[in-house]
């Protein structure tokens, strides 16, 4: 990156929702600061360019290439990979690509699962012939293909070295805005490092916490009207802030939404879910043994619930797969 | 599958089940020897996600031991464990981990007769289930491509 060249700039998304893309462009006017300092030199999602201006670049001709998006098919494999090497710097930007975000909870399933529900069982699908769509196809002009899926998402740093994470889904303007500043003037930080806040998400959250934490019924958003001053999780909704990196400026607790996760864990946690699980299991209030149960089974979805962000980068990664047609 | 020895996480409190299993020794009782005996000094030191890197790290089953409601030596720890364990139990379910693997007991340190017992009934029931084989790695390094 040497001051009197541009930095050269590459924006990509896999298995993502595009979310990220209109993250960037949420920067508003900053969008043609970022124009000034960088040349793109592809977008997919914003501008036109085709992927063998990517395959003809020399290895490492990109300063930095911000990646969105989890690994759910043999492109995206190939496209990280290829980007890796014409990159110097990768930055997974957004929860899907850091953690495998919502196409992550696909690992409770398996692709054929994941198709047959799609294609054919979702109540608004009208599939008589059952077509389901396949890998390659003959027409008079030649051969179609198309990607294959697997029955494992993961996150962008479980196929490829990634030097830097930058989560949310999708990260704030303020965020964004803050790890562009640090690739155009140099500054980065170690690689490896998080681009977001360093405390949790409570500790960014107005709502006050008004007793000791001891939650007594498990509340759905839609059952109650929650009290705007005080403690979502007091309140007996499920709250992932305890276990989030803040960074968000607790957009959603400000609004009563509670959060979700999807800036990641904390510094320093190992398993997202576990951590939460643990934290919400051990604030319930009640030493009986009928009533534990009562509550704990009112949670709904515990890995929807625990890991709406992040299953892929769980312990346990995915569900099992029974052996032989089960 | 019938020479399958089930290796089988024991998360044992200090202040009971641990005292138990080392009664068990003492009087020279037997039992299954595939489990493995992990001493905590309370059963609600035991997080959810150790149990789970228990099942990546190739146990074919976890039991976690505690003290009796009403006995535990840091007043409600146990109960913590109860909580945590039964919400764990759920989570683990969806993860394609069948019930038979997982189990949360409480046992005495006077009450050495019933841990070799569960420790037996255990042991067979997840010999019925069989092998673990966790997909995780195996899924991720068979894949095309497959994991770094």
């Amino acid at each position: 990156m040497s001051e009197n060249k541009k930095l050269k700039l590459a924006v990509y998304w896999a298995s993502a929702c595009g979310g990220c893309d209109v993250a960037i462009t949420h920067l508003h006017e900053k969008v043609l600061d970022l124009a000034a300092a960088a040349d793109i030199l592809f977008w997919p999602c914003a501008m036109d360019f085709k992927y063998k201006d990517v395959e003809e670049m020399p290895d490492g001709h990109i300063d930095v290439c911000i990646f969105s998006g989890a690994i759910r098919t043999s492109e995206h494999e190939h496209f990280a990979k290829l980007l890796r090497q014409k990159s110097k710097v990768m930055a997974a930007y957004g929860a899907c690509s850091c953690m495998g975000g919502i196409p992550g909870l696909s690992n409770v399933t398996t692709a054929v699962e994941s198709m047959s529900r799609a294609c054919l069982e979702s109540p608004s699908t009208l599939n008589k012939d059952r077509t389901l769509p396949a890998l390659s196809a003959d027409v008079p002009e030649g051969t179609l293909t198309l990607p294959v899926i697997w029955d494992t998402v993961k996150s962008l740093r479980q196929v490829i070295d990634v030097e830097y994470f930058i989560p949310g889904c999708p990260p704030s303007p303020e965020i964004t805005w803050a790890a562009i500043e640090a690739i155009v003037s140099g500054k980065l930080p170690a690689p490896g490092s998080v681009i977001g806040g360093n405390k949790s998400v409570c500790d960014e959250c107005k709502l006050e916490k008004k007793n000791e934490m001891r939650v007594g019924e498990i509340k759905r958003m839609w059952q109650i009207k929650p009290d705007t001053s005080q403690c979502l999780m007091e309140q007996g909704l499920v709250c992932i802030g305890p276990a989030t990196r803040g960074g968000c400026g607790a957009l959603c607790t400000n609004v009563m939404m509670p959060c979700r996760g999807c800036y990641g864990p904390v510094e320093g946690v190992d398993d997202f879910g576990a951590a939460m699980l643990s934290a919400l299991a051990s604030v319930i209030d009640s030493n009986d043994e009928k009533r534990i149960a009562e509550v704990v089974d009112s949670v709904p979805d515990p890995i929807g619930t625990f890991y709406r962000f992040s299953l892929p980068e769980s312990t346990l990664r995915r569900r099992k797969i029974a052996k032989e047609g089960v | 599958m019938s020479n399958f020895e089930p290796t089988i996480a024991c998360f044992l409190c200090n202040w009971c089940t641990y005292a138990a299993a080392d009664h068990a020794g003492s009087n020279r009782k037997t039992y299954h020897s595939g489990i493995r005996i992990i001493r905590t000094p309370c059963s609600g030191r035991v997080e959810p996600d150790m149990v789970m890197k228990a099942f990546r790290e190739g146990a074919d089953g976890v039991l976690v031991c505690g003290c009796h409601p009403g006995d535990c030596h840091y007043v409600e720890g146990n109960y913590k464990t109860e909580r945590r364990m039964r919400l764990l139990g759920r989570m683990l379910e969806q993860f394609g981990i069948e019930p038979e693997r997982f189990r949360l007991e409480w046992v005495s340190a006077a009450e050495a007769d019933r841990f070799i017992e569960l420790v037996n009934e255990m042991t067979e029931a997840v010999r019925k289930v069989g092998p673990m084989e966790l997909t995780s790695e195996a899924v991720l390094a068979s894949e095309k491509g497959g994991a770094k």
